[in-house]
């Protein structure tokens, strides 16, 4: 049980910063999710909180200890990865046990907690086998077996399910939350994909280019992206982002296309400036809508239907900026159509245009 | 497999395999052949007449006192090489495997002395240790040890042997961080995680998962050391003094070309050719073994 505090951590390989300032707070018990592109950072800072990265500098804390000089066995943490690496001439209990073995704990102490980690992750026919016997669902249990055998005070995850099939991925996903529920260890888990993001964090640190863009819970996120990148990074399909011109007062913005919408709560001593307008596919409507929503018109290009949803891509104008909508259920329209959306005025996001910083 | 029917009935495939099949015929399976026969006579010494004694030859060293002192001889010569080539190698490919900066510079340094010929090899060593103007010699004479490979038989075996080995080092070397570098780091780092320092990851997880090459790489050792050490020999001791350090490679030749016993040379290496085919057959086992690291 331990919370991590990380103090303008920065990492650099030569002259390259790959991590720029991490300043955060992990609670105890919390399950903190890093998202972010590839190479943006974030096995890097994982491997850093696990001591297989030097810190350039500031401060790493694991409980009340700092940790920038010690190895990553004297951590107290555990770490999964992404190819599990198991010990493949070891047998899974073997595997299971050799941390402990090595820190000399009482042999049936040992075998105790190995049963006990088997039991819960129904391991209990294969602990004689060798890893390559085991399917890749297999495997990945046991990589998390070793990893609460230790009795660790944090898990550490570096995209434990990206080798895994789709279905399995589901099943594991629902399989690594229960787990730390029950178990309540402090853990920080990386990905790419935003739905495991999504699903699994109490709270998520989006990454982008060594820089936190974000840090907050799922739904924060969601509702109000902190920046462009998160907005344009988290939901799929992703936001549609239309550049437009915010006026003098605040109140309205105008879209390259021409279309004007006036905000329901005017921006005032922000106004004036270039902004990025910022709507989600699965908020544009092109049904309903009263008197106080948006609207814009859109020239359907391209349909996808998907059987829950239908995905219209389609343009502002004649030949204007792309847009795209996520509908309700199977609709019947070509391409060619021109489609009424509206949206309600707070599902719209606005972000200046040269920091990218939210507005509003 | 490819089917006939590519081929059709032309010529084609057999001119391509000629050329491989004639050098086979022609280097190898000729000389063999001869030694298979040769094996089989007697002639004197001034090839005047030969007679065909069945296996005489064979029988004439099965009741040979001195050539089972050769056969130890070059048991525990092999074993010194290979365990002394083998085991330096492993400690210079687990640092090497350990550096990043200037890796390269550092491995291509230690890959060199396989690209001596072996007689050069022999030679620098002769100089090296040469009981009069040898710097080693010298050294070695200041610290009390009076070294003299010319008349001290172990010594001359000590010397043999470290030339030969530091040949086979590099060689070694380069398969043994090949393999290491093959092993997924991840596994190095979740060991490390799991508490092991570097010299408990080498030993419980490193050194098992190069076990086939270890393998692989101790029967092509012996071969060496039973077949291509012959030029270090031959030039710094040429079996000496009084054969301590004459090997079954270097008496088939000493009993050949110098004792002009060619029936007895011709015996003995076919000996030499069922052990080296027998090696060759453990070889290619262990060779297809390959090992699966995720």
């Amino acid at each position: 049980m331990a919370e991590i505090i990380l103090d303008g951590v920065r990492k650099s390989y030569g002259k390259v910063e790959v991590i720029k300032g991490v300043d955060w707070k992990i609670n105890d018990g919390e399950f903190v999710v890093i998202v972010g592109p590839s190479g943006c950072g974030k096995s890097t800072l994982l491997r850093m909180i696990a001591g297989l990265e030097a810190i350039t500098q500031g401060e790493i804390s694991i409980g009340d200890t700092v940790v920038n000089e010690l190895e990553p066995s004297e951590r107290n943490i555990a770490m999964v990865f992404q190819n599990y690496a198991l010990y493949p001439h070891m047998s899974v209990y073997q595997n299971m046990a050799y941390g402990l073995k090595i820190k000399k704990i009482p042999k049936d102490e040992i075998d105790k907690r190995v049963q006990r980690a088997a039991e819960i992750l129904e391991l209990e026919e294969y602990l004689d086998r060798p890893p390559r016997q085991l399917s890749g669902g297999q495997r990945q249990r046991v990589a998390m077996g070793r990893a609460i055998v230790r009795q660790p005070a944090v898990f550490l995850f570096d995209e434990p399910l990206s080798n895994l099939d789709a279905k399995l991925r589901v099943q594991m996903r629902l399989e690594i939350k229960k787990l730390q529920e029950d178990l309540g260890i402090t853990s920080v888990y990386v990905t790419h994909d935003q739905v495991e993001a999504m699903t699994l964090g109490h709270r998520l640190a989006v990454l982008n280019g060594g820089v936190v863009e974000q840090l907050g819970t799922p739904i924060e996120v969601y509702e109000k992206p902190a920046t462009v990148f998160v907005a344009g990074f988290i939901g799929s399909p992703s936001m549609n982002l239309l550049d437009a011109e915010l006026d003098d007062k605040g109140g309205a913005v105008t879209l390259a296309g021409g279309a004007k919408i006036s905000l329901p709560e005017p921006l005032g001593a922000q106004g004036g400036r270039s902004v990025t307008f910022g709507v989600r596919p699965e908020h544009l409507k092109d049904i309903g809508g009263d008197a106080n929503s948006l609207r814009l018109s859109l020239n359907v290009r391209v349909i996808e239907q998907l059987g829950a949803d239908t995905l219209v891509h389609g343009t502002l104008g004649e030949n204007g900026t792309e847009l795209v909508a996520r509908l309700e259920g199977i609709r019947a329209m070509a391409p060619g159509d021109v489609l009424d959306l509206n949206m309600a005025a707070k599902s719209i996001h606005l972000f200046d245009s040269k920091t990218g910083r939210r507005l509003g | 497999m490819l089917k006939r029917v590519h081929y059709g009935s032309s010529i084609l495939p057999f001119l391509l395999v000629a050329p491989q099949i004639i050098i086979t015929l022609v280097f190898f399976i000729w000389p063999a052949s001869q030694a298979l026969y040769q094996s089989l006579l007697l002639e004197d010494a001034f090839g005047l007449s030969t007679e065909f004694v069945w296996f005489d030859n064979f029988a004439d060293l099965a009741t040979n006192k001195l050539y089972y002192d050769t056969f130890r001889r070059t048991a525990f010569f092999s074993v010194s090489v290979a365990g002394i080539a083998m085991g330096f190698a492993l400690v210079l490919a687990a640092m090497a495997d350990r550096i990043i900066k200037g890796a390269l510079t550092y491995r291509t340094l230690l890959i060199w002395p396989y690209a001596v010929a072996p007689v050069v090899a022999g030679a620098l060593w002769v100089f090296m240790f040469d009981p009069t103007l040898g710097i080693f010699a010298y050294a070695l004479n200041v610290i009390g040890v009076d070294w003299n490979h010319k008349l001290n038989g172990s010594q001359a075996m000590a010397l043999v042997v470290m030339a030969s080995a530091w040949k086979q080092v590099a060689y070694n070397f380069l398969f043994f961080i090949a393999a290491m570098q093959s092993i997924p780091k991840s596994l190095i780092e979740a060991a490390a995680i799991d508490g092991a320092g570097p010299v408990k990851r080498f030993f419980t997880v490193i050194f098992p998962l190069i076990t086939p090459t270890t393998f692989f790489l101790l029967v092509v050792n012996v071969v060496y050391a039973f077949f291509d050490t012959f030029g270090i020999i031959h030039a710094v001791t040429q079996g000496g003094p009084a054969k301590a350090t004459e090997i079954l490679v270097y008496k088939v030749y000493n009993d050949g070309f110098v004792g002009l016993d060619l029936g007895g040379s011709a015996a003995q290496s076919v000996v030499l050719m069922i052990i080296v085919i027998a090696l060759t057959v453990i070889q290619f086992r262990y060779i297809e073994k390959k090992v699966e690291y995720s």
